[in-house]
C-alpha cells in the first residue's frame, strides 16, 4: 500500500517533540514524596470556598498594583522608544533579546543586591525584561500596518506629521491591546515578586500557604483574579495618569540599604567580577590561568546539568501542554461545548491562564514534594489553560461546510486538521516562555538553572550567579531562535502568535 | 417525493432572500437552478439540504476541503457518519485497505487518482473542486445537491463530472451558470429572479436563447 504521510511538515515535528519529551520522562525525577497530597488539595479548595476576605493585607494589594502599573508604564514607555530604532539597529535588537531573556525573578535577585528589598528592585525588575519584549513586539507591530496611508501623503510631509496622520492610527489600537495584556502579564509577575520577599501579595500567600491558613490564601487568590478579570474597567485612557502617579505615590519605602551610589558601585565593579579578576593584573597570563579553573567546574557541575534538567522540563512540559491544549480547547467552542457549556469553559480557562504558573509551582510543591512534577503540572496548567482558550477562539471562527460530521469525528477531521498550523505556532511561540520558566522553577527546587542561581546568590557568590543567569539568557535566546526556525520552515511564521489584539484570523494556512 | 417545499422563504438579518417558492422535485430528476448571482441559488440549496440532510450529497459552494489533510481524507470524510468513530480516528493514522481503494476508484472517476496522497491544499482550484465532487460520489446519498459543482472546470471536465453525478445520484439538484451544461445535462431548469421562482420548464423546451433574459446580464 502506498501510504505517504499526508502533512510531513507538522507530523514530523509533532513525532520529534513528543518522542524528546517521553525520551525526557524516562529520566525525569517525578516522585511524590509528601504523604496527604489529596487531604493538603482539598483544605486548599475549602479555602478558596470558605475565603476570609478580612484577613487580606490591603497594602499588599496596593503594592501589587503599584509595581505592575509602573513596570510596566517604565516597560512600555522604553519599548516603544526603542521600537523605532530596532529594525535597523542590531546593537538595539541584541539589547533588548538580552533584556528578555532574562526572567523577572533573576533580574529581582540581581537589583536586590543593589537597591535592597525596595520599590526599585519591584520596579525595575518588571520594567527592564518589558521593555525588551514591548520593544519588539510594538517594531513587529508597526511592521506588520498598513503603508498604504503613508504613500499617498503628499510630498513633502514632515516626519512627525506623517508619523502621528498615517502610521500612529494603524498601529495605535494594537499597541494599546497589547500592552494592556502585558498589564495582565505584570500584575502575575509582581505577584509572585513577593515570593522572593517584596512586599506584593504573593508574600502574604506565600506565608499563608506555608502555615497552612488557606482562608486567608483563598481570598488573596481571589481578590487576585478580580483585580484581573476587572482590568478593563479600571484601564481606561483617562485613568492611566492617576494610575501613575497613585502607584508612584503608593510605593512602598525602601527596607535597609540607603547607600544606593555606593552599593551599585560596588555591585558592578566587585561583587559581580569573576573572583580571580579582582584586582588581578590582566595582562598576566596566570590570571586567565586560574579564571580558566574557577569557570570550568561552573560549567561543567552547574550549567550543564543545570541546562539539560531545564530542557528537560521543557521539553516535558511543551508536550503536556500541547495534549492539554488539545482536550481543553473544545470546551470553550461553540460547537463542541454548546451555548451553555462555552460560558463555563471560558471561566475555567481564563482563571487557569491568570493563576501565575510560578504561584501553581509552589502550590504544587507543597502537596506533592520536591521533584520535577509539581513543576510539569504547574506549566502545563497554566500554559495549555492559555493556549486553549485562543484555540477555542479559532475554532469558533472555523466555516464549517452544512454536512459537516459532528462531535469527536468532527474534532479529528476538521477542527484539529484545520487549526493544526496555528496549534503549533502557539506551541512553538511558547517553548521558549516555558523555559525561561522551567530555569525559573529551580528557586523552588528542582534542579535547573534557577536552582544554581539562587544557591550563587543565598552563598553572597554573586559573580557565578551572573554567569549563570548569563548562560540561561544564551539557553533561551537559542531556544527562540531554533523556534523561529522551525516556525518559518513549516510556514506559519505568519500566523498570530499574540495572545492579544483583535486580529484574530479564522484558520491556520487556510484562506480558502 | 425527493424534495417538498411550499410557500418557502428565507432572510438573512431582515433582508429577504428568497420568498413565495413553490418546488417539488420527484426522485429520479434532474434539476438545475439558474439565475444571476445573488438571485438567492445558494440560499435555495441551503433549505434543499436542511430539508433531507440524511438524503444529501452535498458539493458546497467553495470547496470546503481541509487543506492539511491529504485527498484521501478528504473524500473518505464522505463517509465519516457511515463508520464508527473508532474506525475514523484510525484511519486517520492508518488507513485501511479497502477504504483506500474505495475511494482512489471514486477519485478515478473525476480523474483524480494519482493525487490519493497529495495534500489538498496543494492542488489547483479545479483539481480542489473535483475532490469536493468525489467526496459528494463517496458519500453515496441518492439526492445528489451541489452548489456551482463545476464552475472552475473547462466544459470537457464539467460534462464528464457531470456525467459521473448522473450515473451514480438518483436525483440531481444543481446549481449551474453554463447553460449549455445546464441543457445538456438536466431534464428540468428553475430560474430564480430576485428570490422568486420565475421560470420552471422541461429542458427540452429550452434553449439559450430563451434562457438568456434571465440569465446573462443585461
Amino acid at each position: 500500500m502506498r501510504l505517504t504521510l499526508p502533512r510531513p511538515g507538522y507530523a514530523a515535528v509533532s513525532r520529534w517533540f513528543l518522542a524528546a519529551a517521553l525520551a525526557g520522562l524516562l529520566v525525569a525525577d517525578l516522585h511524590v514524596t509528601t504523604l496527604h497530597p489529596w487531604a493538603d488539595l482539598a483544605r486548599l479548595l475549602g479555602g478558596l470556598i470558605r475565603p476570609d476576605i478580612l484577613a487580606v493585607e490591603g497594602w499588599s494589594v496596593v503594592y501589587t498594583l503599584a509595581f505592575a502599573v509602573l513596570g510596566v508604564g517604565l516597560g512600555a514607555g522604553a519599548g516603544l522608544l526603542l521600537a523605532i530604532p530596532f529594525a535597523r539597529a542590531r546593537p538595539v535588537r541584541l539589547a533588548c533579546a538580552g533584556l528578555r531573556a532574562v526572567h523577572e525573578l533573576f533580574w529581582a535577585l540581581l537589583l536586590m543586591q543593589v537597591f535592597g528589598l525596595s520599590a526599585a528592585t519591584g520596579v525595575l525588575a518588571i520594567a527592564l525584561p518589558y521593555a525588551g519584549i514591548c520593544a519588539k513586539v510594538y517594531a513587529e507591530i508597526i511592521e506588520e500596518a498598513d503603508l498604504a496611508a503613508v504613500r499617498v501623503l503628499p510630498a513633502g510631509t514632515g516626519a512627525v506629521s506623517a508619523f502621528l496622520y498615517a502610521r500612529l492610527p494603524e498601529v495605535a489600537g494594537r499597541i494599546r491591546d497589547y500592552t494592556l495584556y502585558r498589564l495582565e502579564c505584570s500584575l502575575r509577575s509582581s505577584l509572585v515578586l513577593g515570593f522572593i520577599g517584596l512586599p506584593t501579595m504573593g508574600f502574604y500567600l506565600e506565608s499563608a500557604f506555608r502555615q497552612g491558613r488557606y482562608a486567608e490564601a483563598g481570598a488573596l487568590l481571589l481578590v487576585f483574579y478580580a483585580l484581573i478579570g476587572t482590568r478593563r474597567l479600571w484601564v481606561r485612557g483617562w485613568t492611566v495618569p492617576v494610575l501613575l502617579a497613585g502607584a508612584t505615590l503608593a510605593l512602598p519605602p525602601a527596607i535597609g540599604n540607603a547607600a544606593i551610589g555606593a552599593s551599585l558601585v560596588r555591585f558592578l565593579g566587585h561583587d559581580i567580577v569573576p573572583a580571580p579578576l579582582r584586582g588581578a593584573a590582566l595582562a598576566d597570563p596566570e590570571t586567565w590561568a586560574r579564571l580558566w579553573s574557577w569557570l570550568r567546574p561552573i560549567l561543567t557541575e552547574q550549567i550543564l546539568p543545570g541546562t539539560v534538567q531545564t530542557l528537560i522540563l521543557a521539553q516535558i512540559a511543551l508536550a503536556a501542554t500541547a495534549l492539554g491544549a488539545l482536550v481543553l480547547f473544545p470546551l470553550t467552542t461553540r460547537r463542541f461545548a454548546g451555548p451553555l457549556g462555552r460560558p463555563l469553559g471560558r471561566v475555567l480557562l481564563v482563571v487557569v491562564r491568570s493563576t501565575p504558573e510560578y504561584m501553581l509551582a509552589y502550590l504544587c510543591l507543597q502537596l506533592l514534594g520536591p521533584s520535577m512534577l509539581p513543576a510539569i503540572i504547574a506549566l502545563t496548567l497554566h500554559n495549555a489553560g492559555i493556549i486553549g482558550y485562543l484555540m477555542g477562539r479559532h475554532a469558533d471562527a472555523l466555516p464549517y461546510r452544512a454536512d459537516a460530521p459532528t462531535g469527536l469525528n468532527l474534532y479529528a477531521y476538521e477542527t484539529v486538521p484545520r487549526l493544526y498550523g496555528q496549534f503549533l505556532a502557539y506551541l512553538l511561540y511558547r517553548w521558549e516562555l516555558i523555559l525561561r520558566e522551567s530555569a525559573i522553577f529551580g528557586i523552588l527546587g528542582v534542579t535547573t538553572l534557577g536552582f544554581y542561581v539562587d544557591a550563587a546568590i543565598s552563598e553572597l557568590r554573586l559573580d557565578v550567579a551572573v554567569v549563570l543567569i548569563a548562560a540561561t539568557a544564551v539557553v533561551t535566546v537559542a531556544v527562540d531562535g531554533l523556534s523561529r526556525g522551525l516556525r518559518r520552515s513549516l510556514r506559519i511564521d505568519a500566523l498570530p502568535t499574540r495572545l492579544s489584539g483583535p486580529a484574530m484570523h479564522a484558520a491556520a494556512p487556510d484562506p480558502a | 417525493m425527493a424534495v417538498v417545499l411550499e410557500n418557502a422563504s428565507a432572510a438573512y438579518g431582515g433582508r429577504t432572500v428568497l420568498s413565495g417558492i413553490d418546488l417539488t422535485v420527484r426522485a429520479g430528476e434532474r434539476v438545475a437552478l439558474m439565475g444571476r448571482s445573488g438571485a438567492g441559488k445558494s440560499t435555495l440549496i441551503g433549505l434543499i439540504q436542511a430539508q433531507a440532510p440524511d438524503r444529501v450529497a452535498l458539493v458546497p459552494q467553495a470547496a470546503a476541503l481541509v487543506r492539511p489533510l491529504s485527498v484521501f481524507h478528504n473524500v473518505y470524510m464522505g463517509r465519516l457518519d457511515r463508520h464508527s468513530t473508532l474506525h475514523n480516528l484510525r484511519c486517520l493514522v492508518r488507513p485501511a485497505r479497502a477504504d483506500v481503494a474505495a475511494v482512489e476508484a471514486v477519485l478515478a472517476r473525476v480523474g483524480l487518482a494519482d493525487k490519493l496522497w497529495a495534500k489538498a491544499g496543494e492542488l489547483s482550484g479545479g483539481q480542489q473542486q473535483r475532490v469536493s465532487v468525489a467526496r459528494a460520489l463517496y458519500n453515496g446519498r441518492p439526492m445528489l445537491v451541489g452548489d456551482e459543482p463545476v464552475s472552475a472546470l473547462d466544459r470537457q471536465q464539467g460534462a464528464r463530472v457531470l456525467a459521473e453525478m448522473a450515473r451514480s445520484h438518483e436525483t440531481l439538484i444543481l446549481a449551474l451558470h453554463d447553460v449549455t451544461l445546464a441543457l445538456a445535462h438536466t431534464d428540468r431548469i428553475v430560474v430564480l429572479k430576485a428570490g422568486r421562482i420565475v421560470l420552471d420548464a422541461p429542458a427540452e423546451t429550452l434553449d439559450p436563447a430563451r434562457l438568456s433574459p434571465y440569465y446573462e446580464a443585461a
